[in-house]
């Protein structure tokens, strides 16, 4: 028994993307799921299972009793941050696959800008009395105490080995810069940058700069899910979930596995191998790809741990607009985190259904099947979407 | 260029061109009760130097000049602050100083110092006032063997003139540096608390299973290799190379002075630890040598921070 193409994507929901909402992050969520259920032809009475982040803030029976929701008959968290994007979509699938739920919202608000910024040191990390502090009483009390900084130690040791480049790195915020630029609702609408520009923007955490890390937004998506005789009835054309996998590897950590032989990011390689085993596809067969874009340096591991180039090989992969729209395999077309919003990865899986069903902004031609992932550094989790 | 300036780089190049200082010997050899007061007053506890070796930290004390004492004509340092006192420079913020052991001194050796000027820049315009920041080095033998050196780095500037300078200047109830008692705090339990302990004994404990010998870090209740609940620790060299570091620029972090350094070790033992690295060396690289040191943050919290060793 195989998940593959035993559920779809029907419905597209989203806020705007803003540096303050000034609003709650219950609202938020809130006016996505409306929003992405008016896209399906849906009503919240439909509805009958939710899935979100460990990390929202809002509760599942929050959601569902502000839009007058009936019975629910599943809800489900997915722990370890941004890791949980595309998780929230694949036990959506489990469920409407198994028959446990008809109908799955999967939604994610927060308002991480104007409230808790991720960016800041993040003292409550450290101060959790369960494992994960533990853990971080190891890296913490050092001063190791941001996303930019834990990403910055794999980073120096990727251009160690590899000789890979601050402009490697550069090439992905220029990308997606240039794809924001064309994206009406993306932070950074008309605000496309050069390399110099990315060269030039300031020291974060060395050998991090400023324009390798994403944003900090205010904002909600919301995604519907459920089975494909469902879809059929409804307004939009069913994205197919072709697969959807997460992924831990060997003495795995959040954002600081750094006791490995090779502390690069094997999770995602994990995630990388059942995508490829449920779909039955290759690299070959993605049109194009939403690869979490918190830092930088995580798009080309990514890169090669999804098997797209070999294991060192992603700044040659990526050079020369290869991953910009035109190029062989565009990335991130709606502007990526870095251009578009922080919405802890859920706003990529829309990007990526609008491919599927042929109305980006930045449409690439042909695109049967796309690949997206969730949050790196992490346990993380990923999808192919298929026409 | 200004006349000033003009003025300060001719007269740095020619403290430069006098080179090393004749050697100038410390007024008394090193001895143990000025080891122990130095003990007390930083309350450090290590048997070794109650018992004939001094605390390499201690370098400096030997040679102080003392209070009536005087450097010298010659002295580099001081003729480059007269210099710059002479331009308006006055004020000093911000020293700096990496010092480099190459062994303990012992009881009863005397040590001379020399020092030369290593550099004089600037302008540059500081938050306090523009200035001009001064580089000596000092070095110290034991005879013609040298056993300890130190690169001394000082800001000289003309107060009154940064954006920051007269609010901050007469704010004397303004704490000086960061507020250490905000630094985050590990949490602790019984599969950890031996790591903590030895870290305030100055100890860098590496957990080891007692069933199959296997080390680890991080530390955890179970051996992940053979499963077994039985377990010790070692006590880790402390010394090990940089498998990977990086540079904290921002945002602001509690308790923390920044930039901040912070490597990934892999130690001798075959295991990683993170921690800080002490001064910020500009030039560190991976691969290059660093040993364990101690930055004892309160009674209950004592951090392990590396130090290049090359």
């Amino acid at each position: 028994m195989s998940l593959s193409g035993r559920a779809a994507i029907v419905g597209i929901g989203a806020t705007e993307f803003s540096k303050e909402s000034g609003r709650s992050e219950l609202q938020l969520s809130a006016e996505a799921t409306l929003a992405a259920l008016a896209d399906a032809g849906l009503t919240p009475a439909d509805v009958d299972g939710l899935t979100t982040f460990t990390m929202d803030n809002s509760s599942e029976i929050a959601l569902a009793r502000e839009l007058g929701m009936g019975d629910l008959r599943f809800f489900s968290r997915i722990n370890y941050g941004g890791g949980a994007a595309c998780a929230t979509v694949q036990q959506a699938a489990m469920a409407v696959a198994t028959g446990v739920a008809e109908v799955v919202v999967c939604y994610r608000g927060f308002n991480e800008r104007s409230g808790q910024r991720f960016g800041q040191v993040s003292s409550w990390a450290a101060a959790q009395v369960n494992t994960n502090g533990l853990d971080n009483a190891m890296t913490y009390p050092h001063g190791l105490s941001t996303p930019a900084a834990t990403v910055a130690m794999q980073a120096r040791r990727y251009m160690h080995e590899y000789g890979a480049t601050s402009a490697d790195f550069g090439a992905v915020a220029v990308a997606d810069r240039r794809h924001a630029a064309n994206n009406p609702d993306a932070f950074f609408y008309g605000k496309p940058i050069t390399i110099e520009d990315h060269q030039s923007s300031r020291m974060i955490a060395d050998p991090l700069r400023l324009l390798d890390c994403c944003q900090e937004s205010d904002g909600a998506v919301a995604l519907v899910v459920t089975s494909p005789s469902r879809a059929a009835s409804l307004k939009q054309p069913a994205v197919s979930i072709a697969a959807a996998a997460q992924g831990s590897a060997p003495d795995q950590y959040v954002m600081t596995s750094y006791y490995r032989d090779d502390i690069g990011v094997p999770e995602m390689g994990v995630v990388g191998r059942e995508l490829w085993r449920q779909s039955g596809l290759t690299q070959d067969d993605i049109a194009m790809a939403v690869l979490y874009d918190h830092f930088t340096p995580y798009v080309l591991m990514q890169l090669e741990e999804l098997g797209f180039c070999g294991r060192g090989e992603a700044p040659g992969f990526i050079a020369d607009g290869a991953i910009e729209i035109g190029g062989r395999l565009p990335l991130n077309t709606h502007g990526g985190q870095l251009g578009e919003a922080y919405i802890h990865g859920m706003n990529g899986i829309a990007e990526a259904a609008r491919q599927v069903r042929g109305t980006s902004v930045n449409q690439v031609p042909d695109a049967e099947h796309v690949l997206v992932t969730a949050g790196t550094g992490v346990p993380t989790s990923g999808l192919i979407l298929s026409k | 260029m200004t006349d000033t300036h003009a003025r300060i780089l001719s007269e740095t190049e020619r403290i430069k061109a006098l080179g090393e200082t004749a050697p100038r010997l410390a007024r008394d050899p090193v001895s143990q009760p000025i080891i122990n007061a130095w003990l007390d007053a930083i309350d450090e506890t290590d048997p070794r130097f109650t018992e004939g070796l001094a605390p390499p930290a201690m370098a400096q004390v030997w040679t102080m000049p003392g209070l009536r004492g005087t450097r010298g004509a010659d002295d580099p340092l001081s003729q480059a602050m007269e210099m710059l006192d002479a331009a308006g420079f006055t004020s000093v913020l911000g020293t700096n100083c990496d010092q480099v052991y190459e062994r303990y001194l012992k009881v009863g050796e005397q040590v001379s110092v020399t020092t030369r000027l290593v550099d004089v820049a600037g302008p540059k315009q500081t938050g306090v006032g523009e200035g001009y920041f001064v580089t000596t080095r000092n070095v110290w033998r034991v005879g013609d063997e040298e056993v300890a050196s130190m690169q001394f780095r000082v800001l000289k500037f003309k107060p009154g003139q940064g954006g920051r300078a007269a609010s901050e200047a007469s704010d004397q109830s303004r704490p000086q540096g960061p507020d250490r008692s905000e630094i985050i705090r590990p949490v602790v339990n019984q599969d950890t608390a031996y790591f903590w302990e030895g870290t305030r004994q100055g100890e860098l404990r590496l957990q080891t299973c007692n069933a199959c010998g296997e080390l680890r870090h991080p530390p955890g209740p179970v051996c992940p290799s053979c499963h077994a609940m039985d377990r010790g620790y070692v006590v880790a060299s402390g010394r090990g190379t940089v498998f990977s570091f990086l540079v904290h620029h921002a945002p602001q972090m509690p308790g923390r002075e920044l930039p901040l350094t912070i490597a990934l070790v892999e130690l001798e033992e075959g295991v990683r630890v993170v921690a800080a690295v002490r001064g910020n060396p500009e030039d560190l690289a991976i691969g290059d040598p660093v040993v364990v040191a101690w930055d004892k943050v309160d009674d209950e919290l004592t951090l392990p921070v590396w130090e290049l060793a090359r």
